[in-house]
């Protein structure tokens, strides 16, 4: 048999990273837009005033432009769970699958449906169906987005299946588990943290008109459903981030350790506020001060992840190690789980070579053997416990930035909270708060994948968690073959990106009095 | 509260269903094939692309859907097809990515490209992506060149399960003129339903007179290339499966006695060509019939769902493998467990509210025929 070339991995990992990205540039926006021109289109509706049709209008424009390129980068992602990754489609499919499945059939052709209407019906249907399909559009979106949220943290912490060695692949056991509090808090996260962005991007565009001293009144209506908006999905985001945080501390504690540069775990943890990593640190086990500088909290981080200021907090080492108490009771270091899984994976072959020669005595032993081992099943592909740990700069820098513009955007937002609904605090006037609302357009995309980053390079070196790694998911493709598709990907999605940004630009520079004619 | 039998032969109904209504809705690729051909100026041409924008996105849709439904019942035609067939896929892909923004970009100011480059991108999907997909789903009668091993799982140096077997990944398909016969008929009836769709849709009398005949000229090679591909699949030999051990052989007449043996497939087949026909006929010799759409809309679909009834129903591999017959993919060997099955099925009760909803919109925004001045006053038109 022809040995996987060892770059086919990285080349793989490459190329859904920057399918991913390039899909999550735009789907927040469509996640956050679709809710706020629903807003401005229930307003409209309960006031009959026409000014909110054209403000509805514009934001809507702007929307289908961002929708489109956001459904041409997201079929991708779909399709390479197979192109890709076939293994893991097989071993987890049948958990996996269903919740895109459900997509489909319950979320895309609600989008699909009422988008046009959406588009098109203004003077084809009511007022009312037509508000109704406003937001029978975004309800689509956001399910299309639970759904899909559900399976990634399926992927982060797998549960309600077992392994079927007759199959050789994971098998749902429970629905309802699938949907786990860990589940729901991630799509929370996601989807507030989406209306974040798109509520900058509102608030940034009309700031953009109020500079230029142009059409005021729009953009004014703009700003306020805006700053409510964003202000309280920042909270929100916040507070289920919090949540997002403590799922980790409990399920992934590598990640945790890697988000907070944490290598030597302790009672009452300290939380980094902020921090420079030190150049110094070359291996896990070195003994060096993982920081050059930092300013921390003192036992916050057993308290946001345990809820308890005395809690042990396990570090990198700590992990490797195994030994130490934890509330999920695993103990066990490195070494010892990798045996367990060269157990598992031995036991898997001797069961299949024992029904293949109908010796069920063998195969119920072989059988028993893999399942007592079969928790540490994916560590059996694993050769150091360097693999187990994820990049660790890249995830706490990661981790840090996007909290400390999680605070900014709440600030940003009480700011014009407060000064949209101030009489006397004349809005067109306030050139430095305009100016920095702005510039802060892309901090909410920056936030967004930075989020994303520590979500995903954060599970490495796994596909799903303790069960399956990278190495054991992938198609068996030449390495030219996704180098090509990925420079292909990276070609038309930038092609795309240059052309989306421009008409953007044009649309705004038209303005809404322009769209209303 | 259902046998996995069951289950495993309602998924494949509902697969062959959602592959009825791709193809059905293909008629938006078939009519972006013509927009260069059928029309005489830019206002024409506006004109079809409006009324293909509007239901574009069912197209896509239905493909992600199929696909998803193929996922969570057929998991390794999932990650045997995809993963091995690579280039076909994301030749596929492709298509439909460059097909997404087209719609939306090509009028629009600044859009970087020119219209006519995003015009080109929808012929291109229009071209290749009904090719594309017709020459793979003749695969499941014609088969593939894979091998599936799940024991190569415990092989921590290449625990790749689903094998291609030849570095094509796919475009090997395309040697095989079967393979081309299917993939020229879903082209040509894709055109034919968009010309009826037109007919149907557009108040403009050159495009109807242009569709008319468009009609007449795409349905003849049409079925020319269905009938041949169809004749020769009846007398091929097909893959049989043993439903006592499972051994798949080959099997003189296997898809011919497939229909014979399963007479609610022999009769909404040709319930189906006999509607595709209706469809045809009445449009091409009636000049004032307009509904032609709906018969051979209608009769692609059961037609369509007939066919690939027929390649994973009665004891037969939807998905050959030609190195190794006993890696073939049968929907025993290759679906998920009776639980996911079940799970996916008490939501699947849903599909006919969705079907419902998507009939009610099309209806209410559908009272009237398009014509330029009607795009002309929408503010969001193409």
């Amino acid at each position: 048999m022809e040995l996987l070339d060892v770059s086919l991995v990285n080349w793989s990992r490459a190329q859904f990273t920057l399918t991913a990205m390039y899909h999550w540039i735009f789907v927040p926006l469509t996640l956050g837009l679709g809710i706020i021109q629903a807003i401005m289109e229930t307003i409209y509706y309960r006031t009959g005033d026409e000014k909110w049709k054209h403000v509805t209008k514009f934001w809507m424009t702007l929307f289908g432009v961002n929708f489109a390129i956001g459904v041409a980068t997201g079929i991708i992602l779909e399709f390479q769970f197979g192109t890709n990754w076939s293994n893991y489609s097989w071993f987890v499919g049948d958990i996996f699958g269903a919740p895109l499945a459900i997509e489909g059939i319950l979320a895309f052709f609600m989008e699909a449906t009422f988008i046009s209407i959406m588009f098109f019906g203004w003077n084809k249907v009511s007022k009312k169906f037509h508000l109704v399909s406003t937001w029978l559009t975004i309800l689509g979106a956001t399910l299309s987005a639970f759904w899909i949220l559900v399976a990634n943290a399926w992927m982060q912490h797998p549960v309600g299946m077992e392994f079927n060695p007759d199959t050789v692949r994971n098998e749902m056991v429970s629905f309802w588990e699938i949907l786990s509090p860990f589940a729901l808090n991630k799509f929370l996260h996601t989807v507030w943290s989406s209306w974040i962005v798109a509520s900058l991007f509102v608030l940034g565009v009309s700031a953009w008109f109020l500079i230029k001293k142009r059409d005021i009144d729009f953009a004014k209506k703009s700003i306020k459903v805006a700053a409510i908006f964003g202000l309280t999905a920042s909270i929100l985001t916040a507070l289920s981030g919090d949540g997002s945080a403590y799922n980790v501390a409990q399920h992934q504690p590598m990640k945790l350790a890697a988000m907070e540069g944490l290598y030597d775990g302790q009672n009452g943890a300290e939380l980094v506020a902020f921090g420079v990593l030190s150049s110094d640190k070359k291996a896990y086990n070195d003994s060096v001060d993982p920081f050059a500088f930092k300013i921390a909290f003192p036992k916050a981080l057993s308290l946001l992840a345990y809820r308890d200021i005395n809690a042990f907090v396990p570090g990198v080492n700590d992990i490797i190690k195994g030994g130490y108490e934890s509330k999920t009771g695993d103990k066990l270091s490195f070494t010892e789980k990798q045996a367990r899984g060269k157990v598992a994976l031995q036991a898997l072959n001797d069961y299949k070579k024992a029904l293949a020669e109908k010796d069920t005595v063998s195969a119920a032993s072989h059988k028993a053997t893999l399942m007592a081992n079969y928790n540490y099943f994916g560590y059996g592909y694993l050769e150091t416990p360097e693999e187990t740990i994820p990049n660790v700069p890249s995830i706490f820098y990661s981790f840090h930035l996007m909290v400390i513009l999680g605070m900014f955007f709440i600030a940003l937002f009480s700011v014009f909270t407060f000064m949209s609904f101030k009489k006397n605090i004349i809005l067109e006037k306030q050139n430095l708060f305009l100016w920095i609302a702005l510039l802060s357009i892309p901090l909410g995309y920056v936030a967004s994948q930075l989020g994303w980053i520590v979500a995903e390079l954060g599970r490495q070196p796994w596909t799903i968690q303790d069960v399956l790694p990278l190495k054991a998911s992938v198609s068996g493709l030449s390495v030219m073959s996704v180098k090509i598709t990925l420079f292909l990907f990276l070609t038309l999605f930038t092609a795309l990106l240059v052309a989306e940004v421009r008409i953007l630009v044009k649309q705004i520079g038209k303005g809404p009095h322009e769209e209303s004619k | 509260m259902f046998t996995y039998s069951f289950l495993q032969h309602y998924w494949w109904f509902i697969i062959s269903l959602l592959g009825g209504i791709l193809t059905f809705l293909l008629f938006v690729q078939g009519g972006q094939s013509m927009l260069f051909s059928l029309t005489k100026n830019e206002d024409e041409r506006r004109i079809l692309i409006n009324v293909l924008g509007r239901k574009w996105e069912y197209t896509f849709t239905t493909l992600v859907t199929f696909g998803g439904a193929f996922f969570a019942s057929f998991p390794l035609f999932y990650s045997t097809s995809f993963g091995g067939a690579y280039w076909v896929w994301m030749a596929i892909l492709f298509c439909f990515i460059i097909q997404a923004v087209s719609y939306e970009f090509h009028s629009k100011p600044g859009n970087t490209y020119g219209k006519t480059t995003y015009q080109v991108f929808l012929f291109i999907n229009g071209l290749l992506g009904t090719i594309l997909i017709g020459a793979a789903v003749a695969t499941f009668f014609t088969g593939s060149d894979f091998i599936v091993n799940k024991g190569n799982l415990t092989n921590q140096l290449a625990p790749v399960i689903s094998q291609w077997g030849n570095e094509w990944h796919g475009l090997e398909a395309l040697l095989n003129v079967r393979n081309w016969l299917l993939g020229l008929a879903v082209f040509f009836l894709s055109r034919t339903s968009a010309a009826l769709y037109f007919v149907n849709r557009i108040s403009n009398e050159n495009l109807e007179k242009q569709s008319r005949k468009a009609v007449l000229v795409n349905a003849l090679p049409f079925l020319v290339f269905f009938l041949s591909f169809v004749i020769w699949t009846l007398l091929a030999e097909g893959f049989a499966v043993n439903p006592e051990t499972g051994v798949v052989f080959m099997e003189k007449y296997k898809y011919f006695f497939n229909l014979i043996e399963m007479p609610a497939v022999l009769v909404l087949f040709l319930l189906g060509v006999v509607a595709v026909l209706w469809g045809i006929g009445g449009t091409v010799f009636n000049k004032n019939f307009k509904k032609g759409i709906w018969f051979t809309g209608v009769g692609t679909i059961v037609t369509v769902c007939s066919l690939l009834l027929l390649a994973g129903y009665n004891n037969t591999s939807y998905y050959p493998a030609t190195p190794d017959l006993q890696s073939s993919l049968t929907i025993f060997n290759s679906s998920s467990s009776e639980f996911t099955l079940t799970a996916m099925t008490i939501v699947s009760v849903l599909i006919p509210f969705v079907l419902a909803y998507i009939f009610h919109a099309w209806r209410s925004m559908e009272k009237n025929r398009t014509d330029i001045a009607d795009i002309n006053g929408d503010d969001h038109a193409y």
